[in-house]
């Protein structure tokens, strides 16, 4: 039975479910962004309460572009969008596909550190606007810090699938690890989804 | 296994319910990117912001069950207890912002 | 890596628990764990009753007092109640379902490590520039500036052992929902495996919160980010908001599960299935959802608002009515049975009108006007311990008795439960009940002294008393453990003439648990077989190989890094060196993990046929 985890021909419709393993990393997942959900919550919350807070620093107003904004969320929905593409040629057995997919969802999401990386330093140099200048100014670095921690670990996440599973293709045994990790890349844009609304664009209309 | 003319008439199946699939992806892309050039486009023409605020929360909102039903795949079977997991959390985070947005001494 | 060889030695042994991925096995280690922090908090809580056994008493310093204060409260919920309520979980839903294993064994593993480094990492404070003193609350500001490193330890080891809780969490929901044997429907759960299905889910939604909370209280006293600092526009109510976010469905948590076990006691020793099961299981979902929002039923006093407050106190009363729900179910479950009082049952009548008192000053502390008279007075106290020890510990110790032939396959002697019981519960009683009147004549919770000749004096001093007889109760409870152990008298796998799937098989159970899946036939399935049938679950797969998860050390090794990387964080400067290896080292065992298949092994058809028992009453 372990062999057949490994074999990569003649798998089943959704190979990420078809074993119980599969299955218990799809469910355990899934209850995972739930909790996710919940911390999000408490940053973007903090961050409303924050806001209006700039103590002696730059208020929101003051210091936010919307055109990298807009770029950064270009790219990460694109890669979303992406990581689609992948699971798409996973569930049809094409391994080279699904890695080439991959490798451009991460392209992109290297590319969205990258400009959150300059739009920090920006912030920093620019601006004086830095962790320690005031409540809202720490509300700001970590809620987006903390999205863009996720970014980060889920680059590294989806780097080491591709490099370990580089060899073999598409098995029982990695088809839900694969799956699992674009999930988690879907849900990194969820959440950035509600970073340009509340904090960049409810931030310049004040 | 199974005799492979039967397995194979079953791949090709399901390659065109993925594309078909695909269809709808595309279309979601499509529609996540007007709602950010909605978006966008409200805040840069400086309407009100009593109009805006909530129009680019709903359409904030509208983006990310996209997201969660469509590239998530929440849409097909096997997903009900992902979903009700997804909205109590939801239901958590609602109480959580509205708590911290309005209860805590200005 | 076969885990049916078994090497003799303590050492073979000792490196058996560091990497076991057995639920029955992390379920003693959760047992041992929390049964040690037990221990502690209970010396924590004595030294606070000797200091206030009279006025103006000098026993400890008033720093002292402050931390022992707090490590009192942040070890018996976090590193007792929590802990023992996973060991239960792990050592009984399995079995419950049916299952050979829970969803994710390794995460299980990891999960325990992390809380036990955890609370490892909060009691070092001790001996490292002294333990936190901000109260188990933490509330800003005065947690921004509390001086030495005690807050951060709170903050830092609360991190560790939260991630693990979560992780914990997150495994047993999702064992219930994939893993439940075939028949298993949701609604012939066992209520133990209801309750702590939905603990697991309050866990899930509860405890990020927390993680946000902690995190900005280790940036902001540790990397001068300002969420709680009102000079430079930060906002102290927003810990407070976060921290009751956790804590009040953490509390939850922690009763849901002592709920389960009553439901399971008192079916058992009334020879009656349970009254009103579907309405049980309603009221627990119910309880669950309304403790979502009642949190600031904590923060009444500080300045909400009367529509906030009135908000609050409403939901807070309506969660009242499940609660009131339960307890009629088991009198009604009661009524009409052939009572049997053992141990566990007598802790299950105890339970009831204690709990009772403590819900009744519930509702009185839940209103909103009385609560600017009770808050942060010896009332409050009283409520809460009479919730958590009357609720949380008698289920906890009730729970353990009833399980420990299926954990450890010996009887704890009954005598001694009985003079456990009476000694804790007199002593209970004898402590906390006064307290609501030193509460109400005003002598405010956490206070190093009291003055003499307030009319306080006396209260105190019996409140002392009792605290002395529920020291010699637990005691005995360790006594027992230990005799029983060493004499180790072995009983059947169903000693106590029970109804549910776990004492249908051996105890303590083989490795594999199920030796063929059982079929579930209906509510108390061994209940239904020994009426209705041979006595004997009916299997309901075939014989064949069992797929087992191998063990690993890599949980602890993840666990031991973050450990290591918290000292370093917190101590900064040349120490963070400490926090490169820890990361490290958790990094590398992260990727480890991830770049050597882990398979498991297959225990063969074969070898079961050998092995004596058939799998199923005996």
């Amino acid at each position: 039975m372990a062999d057949d985890m490994l074999k990569s021909d003649n798998l089943p419709q959704n190979p990420e479910r078809a074993s119980l393993e599969g299955r218990n990393k799809f469910m355990g997942f899934w209850f995972f962004l739930g909790g996710e959900t919940v911390l999000f919550a408490s940053l973007f919350g903090t961050y409303l309460a924050l806001r209006n807070s700039p103590a002696e620093g730059p208020t929101a107003s003051e210091i936010f572009g919307l055109e990298l904004v807009f770029i950064m969320t270009i790219v990460l929905l694109t890669s979303s969008l992406t990581s689609v593409y992948a699971m798409y040629h996973m569930k049809n057995g094409d391994f080279k596909k699904m890695q080439l997919w991959l490798g451009i969802t991460v392209a992109l999401g290297f590319t969205f550190l990258g400009f959150e990386i300059y739009e920090f330093y920006h912030y920093v140099h620019g601006y004086h606007f830095g962790y320690t200048t005031s409540a809202f100014s720490s509300a700001f670095y970590t809620l987006v810090g903390f999205h863009g921690g996720h970014v980060a670990f889920g680059l590294a996440w989806i780097i080491s699938l591709m490099i370990r599973n580089a060899k073999r293709g598409i098995n029982l045994y990695n088809a839900p690890k694969f799956y699992i990790a674009s999930l988690y890349w879907h849900f990194i844009d969820v959440v950035w989804v509600f970073i340009f609304t509340v904090v960049y664009l409810m931030g310049k209309v004040g | 296994m199974a005799d492979n003319t039967n397995s194979n008439e079953k791949q090709l199946y399901y390659r065109k319910k993925h594309k078909e699939e695909m269809k709808h992806h595309i279309l979601t892309f499509a529609m996540m990117i007007a709602f950010t050039l909605i978006a966008f486009g409200l805040v840069i023409a400086e309407v009100s912001a009593l109009f805006t605020i909530p129009i680019i929360l709903v359409l904030a909102a509208v983006q990310v069950l996209f997201q969660l039903y469509y590239f998530m795949h929440m849409n097909q079977e096997g997903h009900e207890m992902p979903a009700l997991m997804i909205y109590s959390g939801i239901f958590a985070a609602l109480l959580t912002v509205l708590a911290l947005a309005t209860i805590v001494w200005w | 890596m076969s885990a049916t060889a078994r090497k003799a030695g303590f050492g073979a042994a000792l490196w058996d628990y560091l990497t076991t991925v057995d639920h029955k096995k992390i379920g003693i280690l959760y047992l041992v764990a929390g049964i040690f922090f037990f221990i502690l908090g209970g010396l924590e809580a004595m030294l606070i009753r000797i200091q206030l056994i009279s006025p103006n008493n000098e026993f400890i310093s008033a720093q002292f007092y402050n931390e022992v204060l707090t490590m009192h409260g942040t070890t018996m919920i976090f590193l007792a109640a929590m802990p023992l309520i996973f060991a239960l979980m792990n050592a009984v839903v399995p079995l419950q379902i049916g299952a050979r294993d829970v969803a994710f064994p390794f995460v299980n593993s990891l999960g325990f490590w992390l809380f036990f480094f955890g609370g490892v990492m909060l009691n070092v404070s001790w001996f490292v520039t002294g333990a936190p003193d901000a109260g188990w609350t933490a509330y800003a500001p005065l947690s921004i500036f509390s001086e030495g490193h005690g807050v951060d330890f709170y903050a830092i080891g609360l991190q560790i052992s939260g991630f693990g809780t979560l992780m914990g969490g997150i495994n047993f929901i999702v064992t219930v929902v994939n893993m439940r044997a075939p028949g298993m429907t949701y609604m012939r759960m066992p209520l133990f495996t209801w309750t702590a299905f939905i603990a697991s889910v309050l866990i899930l939604f509860a405890f990020p919160a927390l993680t946000v909370g902690l995190f900005m209280l280790t940036f902001d006293r540790l990397f001068g980010a300002n969420f709680f600092d009102p000079a430079m526009g930060g906002n102290a109510i927003i810990w407070e908001h976060l921290f009751w976010i956790f804590g009040h469905p953490e509390v939850y948590i922690l009763i849901l599960p002592a709920f389960g076990v009553f439901s399971e006691v008192i079916p058992t020793f009334a020879k009656k299935r349970l009254f009103g099961y579907s309405s049980m299981v309603f009221a627990t979902v119910l309880i669950a959802f309304l403790g979502f929002m009642v949190w600031a039923h904590h923060m009444f006093t500080v300045g909400l608002g009367p529509i906030a407050n009135s908000i609050f106190a409403v939901a807070t009363m309506a969660i009242a009515v499940p609660t009131g729900i339960k307890i009629f179910n088991w009198l009604f479950t009661l009524w009409g049975g052939s009572i049997r009082l053992t141990s566990p049952m007598v802790f299950a009548l105890g339970f009831i009108p204690t709990f009772t008192i403590g819900g009744m000053t519930g509702v009185m502390l839940a209103s909103a006007a009385a609560d600017f008279q009770y808050h942060d007075s010896y009332f409050v106290v009283a409520h809460f311990h009479y919730v958590i020890v009357g609720g949380v510990v008698l289920g906890l110790f009730a729970g353990i008795i009833y399980w420990w032939p299926k954990m450890f396959g010996t009887m704890l002697n009954e005598k001694l439960n009985h003079w456990f019981f009476w000694l804790f519960f007199i002593g209970f009683h004898l402590t906390f009940f006064i307290q609501h009147f030193l509460g109400l004549m005003g002598m405010p919770r956490r206070y190093w002294k009291f003055l003499p000749d307030q009319g306080l004096d006396l209260f105190n001093l019996i409140s002392t008393i009792g605290a002395f007889f529920m020291a010699v109760g637990t005691i005995v409870f360790l006594y027992n453990v230990i005799i029983t152990q060493v004499k180790g008298v072995k009983v059947s796998g169903d000693p106590w003439d029970a109804r549910t799937l776990e004492w249908a098989i051996p105890s303590p159970p083989p490795f594999y648990n199920f030796k063929q899946e059982p079929l579930v036939r209906g509510l108390d399935p061994l209940w239904i077989e020994k009426t209705e049938g041979n006595g004997k679950i009916q299997p309901a797969t075939p014989l064949g190989d069992i797929h087992m998860p191998n063990n690993s050390f890599v949980p602890f090794m993840m666990s031991l890094g973050l450990f290591i990387a918290g000292f370093g964080v917190m101590f900064q400067g040349t120490y963070w060196v400490l926090a490169v290896i820890g990361f490290g080292i958790t990094a590398g065992s992260m990727l480890y993990r991830s770049f050597k298949d882990d398979l498991g092994y297959h225990v063969h058809k074969e070898d079961l046929e050998d092995e004596k028992g058939d799998g199923s009453n005996g």
